[in-house]
This record gives C-alpha cells, structure tokens and sequence, in this order.
C-alpha cells in the first residue's frame, strides 16, 4: 500500500502541491475536459429555455416580465461571486501549506453556497405559489430545468465541499487532498460562471 | 491487488477480478464481450427486419413489432454495439500504444463500462417487460411522447445511463492520451488509432451532453409532467430534433474517426510502409472533427428552416467530403507500391476504400439541400447510412478484431475462416445495401413494415434479404472461428504478425498487468518499427528499473450503475395513473412503489459517490524485485 506523508514541512510543499503528482495533473486536465462537457450541457440548456421563453399555453399565465425581481436575483450573485473569492482564499492557503486557513475558507465557502442556495428555494417557493410551476407551461418547465440543474450543482458541491473538510479534518493536507480541495474550486468556479450567464439570459433579458 | 503470471484461479474469484478490475486490458475484454453480444442481438432484430419485407404483404411480423425491432435495431446497434467494441479497441491498444501503465483514470475506466453495461440491459429488458420502443433511434419528440406504455421510457433511461458511461469514458481517454505519454512520445509521432481516439473523445464530450439534455427533455415530460414536447402547453417537439441531431452527427464521427484510425494502421502494417501523408491525415481527422460539429441540420432540411439555414448546413457539409478524401487517397499512396500482405485485416481495409467512398458519394448527394427532399425518408437514406457504418465502423470491427486479438487474447484467429467471414461479408454487405439505393429513388419509403406487391419492389427486395443472409453466415462462420481459437489456445509470441510498427506490438504477450516493465523511449513515429530498423529490435528503455504506482480494484463503480438501473425503474413507473401524466400512461394502474425506488437507487450511486470521495485510494507499489522476476521468466521461456 502507498503512503501519503500529512503535514508535508514548508520548505518541501510544492508551489503547486495540486499538480506534484501523475494523479493531480490526471485529475486537473481531466476536470478540466469535464468542465467543457458541461458547457455543452448548460449551452443546450439555455437554447431550451430560450426557444421556449414566455411560451405559455392562454394568457392568464405568468411570464418573465411578470415574475422576475432583480434585487433578489442581484443579492443572490454577489453571494455566489463572494463564495467564489472565498474558495480561491482556500486554495491560496492550501498553495501556502495553511491547512487551518484552508479549512476556514472553504467552510466560510460552504455557508455562502447554502445561503444562495436558501434564497433560490425562497424564490422557488414564491413562483410555485403564484401559479408558475414546472408543470404549469413550457417556459415552467424550461425554467425550472435551467436554474433547477444550476441549483443542483450547488447542492452536489455543498455535500463535496462539507465532505472534504470533514474527511481532511483528521488527515491534514498532502498532495492527495490538495488536488480533491482543487479540483472542488475549480467547480465552484464553474458553477459561478453559468449563474453570471443565468442572471444575465435568465434575469436581466426577461425583465427588460 | 496484483496477482502473479501464471497461477490457476477459481472461476468466483475470475468474476470478482472482472467486477471490480480497473486494468485497461480486462476492461477491453469486457467491452468486447457485452459489445458482442449486443452485436449478435441487433443482428438478429436486421435479420427479423429482412424477413418481413423479404416479400410483399408479408406478415411475419406485425406493423407495431416491426416498429419496435427497427427501433431497437437502429439503437441496440449504435449505442450498444458499434461505440462499445470501438472502446476494447481503445482500451486494448492506446494505453500500449503511447507507453502508458494504465488510463489517467482507471476507476472511471471501470464505471463507464458498467453503466454501458447496465443501460444496455436496462433497454433491452424492455421486450420483456411490456413491449420495446417504436420510434425509432432517433426518437423524435411527436411519435414518443404519443408513444404509448413504457418502451420509450427504456429507450430514454437506457441511454441516459449507458451515455453517462460514455461520456466519462470520452473524458477518460482524452485526458490520458494529454498527460501519460511516454518520454518521445510527441503529439505528432501518436499512432493514427490514438489520433482518432483523441478526436473522437473530444467529440464525446462536446456531443453527449447535448443528447442528455434531450433525453432529460423526453424524460421529465414522460415521467415528471413538463411540457418541452407538449405543443398545447406552448412546446416545442423541434427542440429535440436539434438536440438529437446536434449530438446525433458527430456521433457518427465518433463511430468513424477510431475506425479511420484502426485501418491507418492495418495499411501501414500490411503495406509495410510508412504511412503516407501522417500530417495531413492528423490535420484531416482534427478537421472533420470540427466539421462535424457544424452540420447537424442536415438532418433537418425537411423540417422547414428556410433557404438560408438549409444552404449553409449545406454547403458545411459538402466541406466535409475534402479532409475525408485526402484520407482515402493517403491510404491509396500508402499502399501503393508497398509490399502488401493479404491478411484477414488487410483484407477488410482493402475492402473499405471503395464502400466507404461509395457512402461518402451519396452522402454529398444528399449535402444538396433540395435534392434531399427526394431522398428524405426513402430507402435512399437507409442505403446510404448502411454504406459508411457497415463499410466503414463494422469492417473497422471486424478488421480490429482479427489485428488486435493476439494482444487481447495471446491467440490467432484462424486466416482461413477469416477469409471465409470476409468474403461472405463483403458480397453479402453489398449485396442487400447496393439495391436499396434504387429502391430508395424508386419511391420505397424507409421504417414501413411492409409494401404492395406489382410496385416493382419485390425483387430488389428479396436480392436485399438474400445478402443479409450471407452477413449472417459471415458472422457464424466468426463465432465459430472464436470458438475454435479459444479451445485450441496455441500460445503467439511478441510481435505475431512480424510487421509491427507501434508500440503495442513491442512488449511479450501476455501483455503484463503492469503493461511496460520500464517506460519506453520513443524515437520516431512507428516507434518500433525505429528501433527494427536500427537493429536494436526492441525499446529503449526511458527509465531505470524501478518501483512504480498501480491502482486498486474497486467494487464501487459496479454499485453506482446498479444504483441507477434501480432508480430507473422508479422514475420509469413514477407517472403511472397520475392526472398530470401524458395520455401514454396516465390509464395504466398506479405505482406507489415508484417514488421510494427512484429515491433509493439513487442514493445507492450518491453514496457510493461519498464513499468513494471520502476513502483514500492510493494504490499499490508494484517493486523493482517482482519486474526483475518477470523479466527473467520471459528471457528463459524466449530461449
């Protein structure tokens, strides 16, 4: 069984501990290509959601015009782009052998995530009640799909990122947790991205 | 954990080695097993298919199971049969060929095999569980949301969780072939099969999820009550044709690209020349892989998009026909003038020019847009579509079949059944696909059960029925001759064919667990055909003898799919009897049972998923003293 040395001394942490190895630089070109998938997938989202924007069955049905609140949505990205700044700090300190700090930020990344992630729900619940829902018209559905599978990446990297810091708890850092914490940014980063385009598309084009 | 050459095992402890193998070359052999089989089974629904329309008003099968086995055919053939035996040939070679010990990520190696596994079973169980899909591969959103019972509801679930697999297999082999080169080993001298996987992954993994969406689409209105597809509720059934399509032709780049690249090798092996024009042929492949991802409306020109769409999808897709034709004439500069050796695989590559090119000609007959509507939907397009799959992807299977099995599987197929399978093939291919072109512009439409006798239809007909009899005799005579290999199991040596140029045919058969003892030196393109021709008549090593990192088996990955084909049947019955749920299903008796499945499948995967997450997986040492071993084996038994 290989071994992993924990709590590497400074002088011997590499610059870039996320790489050192054959595994790290696997997994960071290998994510990297996975990020490009998904581009793919949240590019035939947005092209669903556009051709199917306002499409409702008669005209007592709600449409974006109607639905959309800017301030909310505008509270809601700069909680997601902070979250974002947060995990860089993360792996700031993760690149400076910094385990605490690391942890700190990526939990303070955690909180974050989960308070957008609780104003998406709020927001959710809200249209549900006024009669806008996913089964309510083809741009319900569209809807509900495009923020629903961005939502969901945030849920799928809360558990990711709660896990990683519970697991290193007890392990500390190595080049082995170093690429997990690294490969776990460069999601969170992702996952920022597709909500600029979403406030933009979604957000800002269905109430001007 | 490892395990040494030659000791005798049990055959629970041989299932539980596959289960959980993470080797490359087990999980080839895997592919290549259940990519048979799903081979066999959509031959037989082809075969089904010829019978029916043998005759005129023939009614051998019924016009709804005649829509199913098309169906099935179409899909089982594609998705299960063609994309997984191209992956054990990739799983076979390209970690051999750029000097690799494993793939980048061996663990997800093991899960897209298992969810092609278990997707695959999951669509065909579907002929016993209720009746299979009808509307064919491509699935248009008006015939499968109006589809009634649950067969479209496997199609979509099968393919979601047998595309997942594929998906992280394309993500899989793009990211190996970027970072496990050996030393030496430049973009620019890869062999021509690790080109084409390249390309094809990054195909993979612009073109699937395109096609998840879609299916996600079909599933959430199916299963969940959405209205993408419901035109009352404002949608939209064009979407999915975009969608499909958008994925649906450079999935046929995918299928062709890696056969382009098998048969790049049996030319230059066979012809014992170099092949010719390698830089423009990488150029050609990169290009055609970036075409194809511009042309996806071709498929559309029917639908209605106006002149302008049609003329540049149009006009993109006759571009396609250049970077494919300077790979036929580089194949012909290649053989030309070389010493050639007609082998069973050369053979087949011999034979693919001309039916591929015939396949590409009506393929840019088709590029014209208002010549297309005389095609669309005719025997035409059925013909044509048959000419570059068959000529080019099944030749390319069963040309890599015979090339490849002495690294598989440390034996020869026997030439003269091979032979024999080839000649019956090749006359029996033409045979029933040359005839349905005029079948095709006699008016024959595609996907009906049957015709009117006195439309002049029927001898074409029964000539195409006769040939697809002799494809059938071919792949018997195939079967037998696997058969015969794997009881006689004479042992070949390193190198069997004596003409090997790359780097898979420089190492002993059985190929190590551990593939290369020392990490070759790449010198040149065709690396060891360099080392031939310099005298040395075997690698350099790149590395001294040392300890290196192997990977752990792992259970986990068949757990995960096995979760997902449990959640598919709770999602698949989720909507049964429910008012909000298409007409298809809301009649049928509701499923209490549903929702607690679907949750519990998939918390079978996610966990699975935390687990793998949370455990440290670090693999093992393989040390200098066990490759010292080996290697003294191998010097005896070669003396």
């Amino acid at each position: 069984m290989a071994n992993m040395e924990y709590n590497v001394p400074t002088e011997r942490w590499p610059a870039h501990p996320e790489t050192a190895t054959q595994e790290g630089q696997n997994k960071f070109v290998g994510f990297w290509i996975f990020l490009a998938g998904e581009t793919a997938l949240f590019a035939s989202l947005f092209a669903t959601y556009l051709a199917l924007k306002d499409s409702v069955p008669s005209d007592d049905h709600l449409l974006a015009a109607d639905l959309f609140h800017l301030p909310l949505a505008f509270v809601m990205t700069m909680l997601l782009l902070t979250s974002s700044l947060t995990s860089v700090y993360a792996v700031y300190h993760m690149r400076n052998n910094n385990f605490q700090k690391m942890q700190l930020w990526l939990g303070i990344t955690v909180l974050l995530g989960a308070a957008f992630l609780a104003l998406e729900i709020y927001e959710f619940v809200e249209y549900t009640g006024l009669g806008h829902t996913f089964r309510s018209s083809a741009f319900g559905s569209a809807f509900y799909f495009l923020i629903g599978t961005h939502g969901f990446h945030v849920i799928v990297g809360l558990i990711w990122a709660t896990l990683l810091i519970l697991r290193n708890a007890k392990r500390g850092l190595s080049v082995y947790t170093a690429a997990k914490v690294n490969t776990f940014a460069l999601y969170w980063h992702f996952i920022d991205v597709v909500w600029v385009f979403i406030f933009t598309i979604v957000y800002l084009l269905g109430v001007l | 954990m490892a395990q040494t050459s030659a000791r005798k095992q049990g055959v629970g402890s041989v299932i539980w080695e596959y289960l959980t193998t993470v080797d490359h070359k087990k999980i080839a052999i895997l592919y290549l097993i259940a990519g048979g089989f799903f081979f066999v089974l959509g031959g037989i629904e082809a075969m089904l298919i010829r019978i029916q329309l043998a005759v005129p008003n023939n009614d051998f099968l019924s016009a709804g199971l005649f829509n199913e086995v098309i169906t099935m055919h179409g899909t089982t053939m594609i998705f299960l049969a063609a994309m997984p035996l191209l992956f054990a040939f990739m799983n076979a070679t390209v970690p051999l060929q750029i000097g690799a010990r494993d793939l980048a990520f061996p663990f997800l190696n093991s899960l897209g095999v298992w969810l092609f596994i278990f997707g695959g079973i999951f669509l065909n169980l579907s002929w016993f569980m209720g009746g299979a899909p009808d509307a064919g591969w491509t699935s248009y959103a008006s015939l499968s949301i109006a589809s009634p019972g649950h067969g479209i509801d496997f199609y979509a679930l099968g393919l979601q969780i047998s595309g997942a697999g594929t998906l992280i297999t394309g993500i899989n082999f793009a990211t190996t072939i970027i970072t496990m080169r050996a030393p030496g080993m430049t973009y620019m001298r890869m062999p021509l099969m690790t080109w084409t996987t390249l390309v094809a992954s990054v195909l993979i993994v612009f073109a699937f999820p395109p096609l998840t969406i879609g299916i996600f689409l079909l599933m959430f209105d199916r299963m969940f009550g959405s209205n993408f597809f419901i035109v009352e509720a404002g949608g939209n059934t064009i979407i999915w044709e975009h969608l499909f399509w958008i994925f649906g032709h450079p999935e046929v780049y995918i299928l062709i690209l890696p056969a382009f690249g098998i048969f790049s090798e049996i030319f230059a092996t066979f012809a014992r020349k170099r092949l010719f024009g390698y830089s423009a042929m990488v150029f050609a492949t990169v290009l055609i892989g970036f075409f194809g991802f511009m042309v996806w409306a071709h498929h559309m020109f029917t639908v209605g998009l106006g002149p302008t769409a049609n003329a540049i999808f149009a006009v993109a897709t006759m571009a396609i026909a250049v970077p494919t034709g300077i790979k036929i004439f580089n194949w012909i500069a290649t053989i030309w003038g070389g010493s050639i050796e007609f082998t069973t695989p050369m053979l087949y590559a011999l034979a693919f020019i001309p039916s591929f090119t015939m396949g590409g000609v009506t393929g840019i007959m088709q590029a014209a847009a208002p010549a297309d509507y005389q095609y669309h939907d005719s025997y035409f397009i059925v013909a044509h579509f048959h000419y570059v799959i068959v000529g080019g992807v099944v030749f390319a299977l069963l040309a890599g079949l015979h090339y490849y099995w002495p690294i598989m599987f440390n034996t020869m197929l026997n030439e003269t059944l091979g032979k024999i399978t080839f000649w019956f093939f090749f006359v029996g291919f033409h045979m029933t696909f040359l005839i349905q072109h005029f079948l095709g512009l006699w008016g024959m439409p595609r996907r009906v059960f049957t015709y009117l006798d006195g439309q002049g239809y029927n001898a074409a007909n029964m000539i195409s029925t006769i040939g697809a009899f002799l494809m059938a005799i071919a792949v018997i005579v195939l079967v037998v001759n696997i058969i015969i290999t794997l009881a006689k199991n004479e042992r070949v040596g390193m190198d069997p064919w004596g003409d090997g140029r790359t780097l898979e045919w420089s190492i002993p058969l059985p190929v190590p667990y551990y593939n290369f003892a020392q990490i070759p030196l790449v010198r040149g393109l065709d690396a060891y055909w360099v080392e031939k021709k310099e005298g040395n008549g075997k690698m350099m090593p790149s590395e001294s003898l040392t300890d290196f990192h192997m990977p752990n088996n792992s259970i986990l990955p068949v757990v995960m799919s096995l979760g997902l084909f449990i959640a598919a049947f709770g999602a698949m019955y989720f909507p049964d009897g429910q008012e909000w749920a298409i007409d298809a299903v809301s009649g049928l008796e509701p499923k209490p049972w549903a929702l607690p499945v679907l949750i519990i499948g998939l918390g079978i995967t996610f966990v699975s998923m935390g687990i793998r997450s949370w455990k440290d997986d670090l693999g093992y040492y393989v040390t200098k003293e066990e490759v010292e071993r080996d290697l003294e084996e191998l010097e005896r038994g070669g003396k």
